[in-house]
């Protein structure tokens, strides 16, 4: 798809967010978490495109709310604890990366999930310092400064996640197309000749891993201001298998994608669980598998399929 | 050193008779997952699913025979009428309405798709079984308990765990090793694993042995489950438990490896028992610090083959 289409529609999908926000209130919190989940959902995309799936990204979805949690009460100022949220999952993203940048494939996909797992249990078991299963409750921060009122701090909490789903759909939309991108697809299709041209691998693979583990990270810390508690929840794998499933569902092709993704998943689950509380996984589930067999390009496979035919008859 | 062993007989002898009980279960649990792999080349999530719906049905079937006023050894027959129904039924179920559609596919889907299969699974359990806390250990309490002396304590232990669970995987260990190797179908399973081309190309039916494997598979991880329910209360979510220790267990022993899955089961079952006595904070955290250590140094596993990589 053109650059500028594709400019045209996010722009277009944020005005309609923000349009959507303001007629039904209830929706701002919805919104804000599936942008949330959207960032870290990028980060997916990244390894994606060298073949790779983590299923353990909520390891750093959950360490980013934590370190809001943790961090809140000393700095309360929500531009602040964004970046040093950032910068915990990038530390935690090379740690962790340089282990399984090793691995590909199953063993890539579970070493991660094995790793998130230890997270999740360390939560939930060190009860002195995490509270458990109970979780930590997260005061409202200021905002560059200004102590806002509930309402007004919802509304901060939205535009802040949308600016910055915005510049990391950007910043991954160039990051894919650089050549640290393509040697990415490079590791996909045959890793063996990427490492003939002298290119490393395992590096070309670790500075994706780092960079998804500061989106997963930004993401934690947007969930864990908005929901305001934070529980060990957030680092069960079940987690990371939705962020993938978000991944696959709004299509692995551009970088709306998984905004897309988020936003259809969240509100289904919304609705699901509201209707039917013991069935939602179930429905969920259901339209994973429905998109799998017969839309694998995903929501966004189906609507950049639409806008191609049409521009092809206006051709 | 020595003193503190002397000192502590007691609990390492607890955490060791408790975690071969342990580590039998989990290796029903991951061979049938490592035989699916090893065949379909695709780690079934949903695996950990089949687990808990083995255990409920088991649990459920025991207290209608105990309703039905048939005798306690009935409950045995449960737990084996359990495994064979939810494997009889659900695994060809999943293996030729699902899974058959998706082998050309990419790994991610495959792996999405089990996912998938997963959460469905997940909520019908609580549709049938509801969310409250289900338990029968009638073939439990049959058995009644050993003495077990270490030094001067004397500790019961419950006949079941200590000879039932270790001699039903053992036995498991060695039917399956003899049936893979001596036998047609099982000779047959290993040349699909070895080289599907070639096994195909040599007549044998792949979706026949895709099948059975699955099947079959589906019902040893019914029958880990059933074994399981006596001996634990069952509530939502032991599924999602189960599948990541399997797994675990899994990538220790190497991807494909039988006898390997049972040792490192053993490493996991008994190291886990033993944080359970010594460490109880990091009790879930032991398996997958065993498996991490271990995959640092052979990054295939134990036993695993180092595959060749394609230029």
């Amino acid at each position: 798809m053109r650059r500028g289409t594709e400019a045209t529609l996010a722009l277009l999908a944020a005005a309609g967010l923000l349009a959507a926000a303001w007629a039904a209130p209830w929706l701002k919190f919805v919104l804000t978490i599936a942008l949330a989940k959207g960032i870290a959902v990028l980060g997916i995309l990244l390894l994606l495109r060298a073949g790779q799936v983590s299923f353990g990204h909520a390891l750093f979805l959950a360490s980013g709310a934590y370190a809001v949690a943790f961090l809140a009460p000393a700095a309360p100022e929500a531009l602040l604890l964004l970046p040093a949220a950032a910068l915990l999952a990038g530390l935690l993203g090379l740690v962790v990366g340089l282990f399984v940048v090793r691995y590909r494939d199953i063993f890539f996909g579970m070493l991660n999930l094995a790793i998130s797992m230890v997270l999740y249990s360390l939560l939930e078991k060190l009860y002195e310092l995490t509270r458990g299963t109970d979780g930590i409750r997260v005061e409202p921060p200021r905002v560059a400064g200004f102590a806002l009122t509930l309402e007004t701090y919802v509304w901060a909490m939205l535009v802040l996640a949308l600016v910055l789903a915005v510049g990391f759909g950007a910043f991954v939309r160039a990051y894919l197309g650089s050549p640290m991108g393509q040697a990415l697809a490079g590791i996909k299709t045959r890793e063996t000749r990427l490492e003939f041209m002298g290119v490393s691998a395992r590096r070309v693979l670790l500075a994706a891993y780092v960079l998804s583990a500061v989106m997963g990270g930004v993401a934690g810390a947007i969930v864990g201001m908005t929901t305001r508690h934070v529980t060990p929840l957030l680092a069960y794998w079940t987690s990371s298998g939705e962020l993938v499933f978000i991944a696959i569902l709004g299509g692995a092709g551009g970088a709306l994608g998984p905004f897309l993704g988020a936003a259809a998943y969240e509100l289904v689950r919304v609705y699901a669980a509201a209707s039917f509380a013991d069935a939602w996984q179930a429905i969920l589930g259901t339209v994973l598998l429905l998109v799998i067999l017969f839309a694998p390009g995903g929501l966004w496979g189906v609507i950049s399929g639409l806008l191609g035919r049409r521009a092809g008859r206006a051709a | 050193m020595a003193g503190w062993l002397e000192q502590n007989t007691l609990l390492l002898g607890l955490a060791l008779l408790d975690g071969l009980a342990y580590a039998a279960l989990v290796f029903m649990v991951a061979v049938g997952l490592n035989l699916v792999f090893g065949v379909l080349r695709i780690i079934n999530i949903a695996h950990g699913s089949l687990f808990a719906i083995g255990a409920y049905t088991a649990a459920s079937l025991g207290l209608f025979f105990a309703a039905r006023g048939l005798p306690p050894w009935a409950g045995y027959v449960a737990l084996v009428l359990a495994a064979a129904l939810v494997g009889g039924i659900l695994g060809p179920v999943i293996e030729a309405g699902l899974l058959r559609r998706i082998y050309g596919h990419e790994q991610v889907l495959q792996l999405l798709v089990t996912f998938a299969l997963f959460m469905i699974l997940e909520d019908a359990q609580k549709l049938i079984w509801g969310v409250q806390p289900v338990s029968s250990d009638a073939p439990l309490r049959l058995l009644g308990t050993v003495d077990v002396p270490f030094g001067e304590d004397v500790v019961p232990f419950t006949a079941y765990q200590l000879f039932v669970l270790p001699g039903v995987a053992l036995a498991t260990l060695a039917g399956l090793a003899w049936f893979l190797r001596r036998t047609l179908t099982g000779r047959v399973i290993v040349a699909v694993t070895t080289d599907r081309e070639a096994a195909t190309a040599m007549g044998i039916d792949a979706r026949r042995v895709f099948l059975l494997t699955f099947t079959f598979g589906a019902g040893l991880a019914a029958l880990g489950g059933a074994l399981a329910s006596p001996t634990t209360t069952l509530v939502p979510g032991i599924g999602a438990a189960t599948i990541v220790l399997s797994f675990a267990v899994v990538a220790t022993a190497g991807l494909g490896q039988i006898e390997g899955a049972a040792i490192s089961a053993l490493l996991i079952g008994i190291g886990r028992s033993a944080a359970v006595y010594l460490a109880p904070e990091f009790e879930v955290v032991v398996p997958y610090l065993i498996m991490v250590a271990v995959l640092l140094v052979r990054p295939q596993g134990l036993f695993g083959v180092v595959e060749t990589r394609r230029v």
